[in-house]
């Protein structure tokens, strides 16, 4: 099949609207004939919800679905599955897990979640201890995750786990897809400084996952764990922002409102962070532009550095900026947001909040060792851990 | 508002490619040094080939007026190079005094001058202080009566080697702009001891000189050209500061300290990481401010005074930090890094220091103190 063109694409969506009114049809109904119709995600395989068409396509699309209407598929609460779990499962999964999974996966029929992160592993994911034991057709599974987002709401979980603690860390471990409605699977919040909880502490207790739900091959959990990530920080690099949106655009907006507020130090202070925040917006758009041509930089890891020390500058001096009034805080009522929400909370709670950003997706300190070492060429750091069995490292 | 393509494009990397050739053979940083310290800073001969062969020196003239009829984009990634090199050329000046005539082309002796200009025969520059900020009020410094000038203006950028200079002044109907040839009688200039050792500044004495009044709106003309010029700046100190970047790292992997590269030290590393996050962000602001410059008004301004904001405090951080990271030889005058310091240091106040560039912002953003 020769690639499709943005013309064919448009008339191809124009025949699918002729088919399925948006204004009349049941929102999962018109999703799945999205799906079907391979107008899902445009650069996945045909009969996996796409047309193995470029990319760059799918804004056709969207453009033209929106326009008309159409229902979207929740991409906010379904952000894992699409960002993380999908693009693994299509490039290291067999064809019996991709028909299983892609479809209810994008129509946000079944949402996912993320288990990797431990009370142990954090940035050194490797370290992970939760263990799997081959058991005939079965692994169980036993050992507790933390940061799971979504853990609440989710169906399935992809999860790293340990098979063979006589292998050194990175070798030893074993990718699976985890029914999270499985017996021994319990779901904890975890509550943040914040007082709502996010993430979520999973606990693993004699959980039976089937063989046929392992992704990749036994001991190679840690070449599908990486693809995932990368997707992730393509992910956190990548979103589509317009100028002064975000924290930056809340801040500018208690300025203009808050004359009796201002003053020459903080005036100063406001701009540069202004400027800062356009400038690393402006490299979010670079990078997505390199992404749309099919030559991805390496310029996401800067843009999530940038990213957690601006949110953190501009939510230290919102409190500044509104002094009485920064004393305060909206609400510590315990709740179970699906989001994060940065925006239309408090300036108490996007300062406690923003110091997440140098934590999640991997710390800055581990950010800058990868730009380090992948990008300048400099050299790794010292490791004592990696030909030694993960059994005998000092925990 | 579509938004800014901050890509290069196939055409923009080819030429790239031919400006770093030529200036890799003709421009390494030893014979820089040593012409720094001659009667003769300049390279005129490398401007000429510049400007002939590759049509630098005139990039925004329209062809039908002698000029290579390119656009901002390309002239910001021709300044890429220019900063990676910190080439001793009057490029600054040309490229001020070239877009402000061509905005007046209309005016007699104008459209015969600017071939000359473009192809690297004159020398054209601009009599303003370099730290003029495009959004300054037009300057004072100058009377004109009748079309006799007089007045003193410091810090011209380039001006011992121009032919030519733009003069903005003052005359019965306000704010004009006369064009001076540095030999006519009466014209006096005296270079300065300059901070920048590769981009030289100079003051001009005008004692009742002759001068032609070219046309045009005589403040926005001025205001496009240091417009253009500040935007373009930001490319020439993202090339500097990706020059500042890569030869730190070079020098890191090779430098042993306590057994081992300065550059396995992760306080090292952790230092050339942010740095090199930083170029990232001045190169997409700068992208950002040269296809800007494709067009015009507040949009534009805009864009260009984000880069200045952002890119002229970068270079000037890249540039300590090599100096920093690359110790003790840093400090020694036979190591360029003290070239790359004086023009960061320089180029961070040239058409003003990112404060004014911020207060600007400002008044664009409805963001006023």
């Amino acid at each position: 099949m020769s690639a499709v063109t943005a013309e064919e694409l448009r008339e191809r969506v124009r025949a699918f609207l002729a088919e399925h009114d948006p204004a009349v049809e049941d929102r999962l109904d018109f999703l799945r004939a999205r799906f079907d119709a391979g107008l899902a995600w445009v650069h996945y395989p045909v009969g996996l919800g796409g047309l193995a068409a470029p990319r760059q396509l799918q804004q056709v699309v969207d453009a033209e679905l929106e326009a008309a209407g159409a229902p979207d598929n929740d991409p906010q609460r379904i952000g894992i599955g699409l960002g993380m779990a999908a693009p693994t499962i299509l490039k290291f999964g067999d064809d019996e897990q991709r028909r299983r999974y892609l479809r209810p996966l994008w129509t946000g029929e079944e949402v996912w979640c993320q288990l990797f992160s431990e009370p142990g592993a954090g940035s050194d994911l490797a370290a992970l201890s939760t263990r799997a034991v081959r058991d005939g057709d079965e692994w169980v599974v036993d050992g507790q995750k933390v940061w799971t987002s979504l853990a609440h709401t989710a169906r399935f979980a992809i999860l790293v786990a340990r098979t063979d603690p006589e292998l050194p860390k990175h070798k030893g471990l074993t990718y699976f897809l985890c029914d999270l409605t499985d017996p021994g699977v319990e779901v904890r919040p975890l509550r943040q400084i914040t007082g709502e909880a996010e993430f979520n502490e999973v606990f693993l207790t004699g959980v039976r996952i089937p063989d046929s739900q392992r992704l990749g091959e036994v001991g190679q959990g840690w070449q599908v764990a990486m693809g995932t990530l990368m997707n992730e920080r393509v992910a956190i690099g990548g979103s589509n922002t317009a100028r002064e949106s975000g924290m930056i655009g809340v801040v500018a907006e208690q300025w203009r409102q808050h004359p009796e507020l201002r003053t020459p130090g903080l005036h100063d202070r406001l701009l540069r962070l202004w400027v800062e925040a356009e400038a690393t917006r402006l490299t979010g758009q670079r990078l997505r532009q390199q992404l749309a041509v099919g030559s991805p930089g390496p310029e996401g890891s800067a843009v999530k550095l940038a990213f957690a020390r601006l949110n953190q500058q501009i939510s230290g001096f919102e409190l500044e900026l509104l002094g009485e009034a920064g004393l305060t805080y909206d609400d510590w009522t315990f709740r179970r947001p699906d989001t994060t929400d940065f925006t239309s909370r408090s300036a108490g709670y996007r300062y406690l909040r923003a110091k997440g950003n140098s934590i999640e997706g991997g710390t800055s300190e581990v950010l800058r060792n990868i730009i380090a070492e992948r990008i300048l060429g400099l050299p790794a750091e010292p490791r004592t851990d990696k030909d030694v069995p993960w059994k005998e490292l000092p925990r | 508002m579509s938004a800014p393509d901050l890509l290069y494009s196939e055409v923009e990397e080819d030429l790239r490619a031919g400006v770093r050739r030529l200036l890799r053979d003709r421009c390494d940083w030893t014979s820089v040094l040593a012409r720094c310290e001659s009667d003769q800073p300049y390279d005129l001969d490398l401007w000429r080939t510049l400007a002939g062969e590759l049509g630098l020196a005139a990039l925004l003239v329209p062809e039908e007026l002698g000029g290579a009829g390119a656009s901002a984009r390309e002239l910001g990634v021709v300044a890429e190079e220019l900063g990676r090199a910190v080439a001793p050329v009057p490029f600054l000046g040309n490229l001020l005094a070239t877009t402000a005539l061509t905005e007046c082309a209309d005016a007699e002796g104008v459209r015969e001058l600017l071939p000359r200009l473009s192809d690297g025969s004159l020398v054209g520059t601009v009599a303003v202080p370099l730290t003029t900020a495009p959004h300054a009020p037009f300057p004072s410094a100058v009377k004109a009566e009748g079309a006799t000038l007089t007045g003193t203006i410091t810090s011209v950028v380039d001006l011992e080697v121009a032919d030519r200079v733009l003069v903005p002044a003052t005359d019965e109907d306000g704010p004009a702009l006369y064009l001076v040839d540095t030999s006519a009688a009466g014209v006096t200039t005296t270079p300065a001891t300059p901070l920048d050792l590769t981009r030289r500044i100079g003051t001009l004495d005008l004692s009742a000189v002759v001068a032609q009044r070219v046309g045009g709106d005589a403040v926005r003309v001025l205001r496009r050209a240091l417009t253009v010029a500040a935007g373009t700046l930001a490319s020439e100190q993202t090339g500097l500061a990706q020059l500042c970047l890569d030869s730190t790292v070079e020098y890191a992997l090779t430098r042993y300290q306590f057994g081992r590269q300065i550059a396995s030290f992760q306080a090292v590393k952790h230092r050339l990481a942010d740095l090199w996050s930083g170029v990232s962000t001045a190169r997409a602001a700068a992208r950002g401010a040269a296809d800007a410059l494709t067009g015009s008004g507040e949009e534009t301004e805009l864009a260009v005074a984000v880069a200045q904001a952002y890119c002229s405090d970068l270079v000037v951080l890249a540039a300590e930090e090599a100096l920093q990271l690359h110790g003790g030889i840093g400090m020694t005058w036979e190591h360029p890094v003290h070239l790359y310091l004086g023009r960061a240091k320089s180029s961070q106040l040239a058409f003003g220091i990112a404060e004014r560039h911020r207060a600007r912002i400002a008044e664009l953003v409805g963001l006023e103190s």
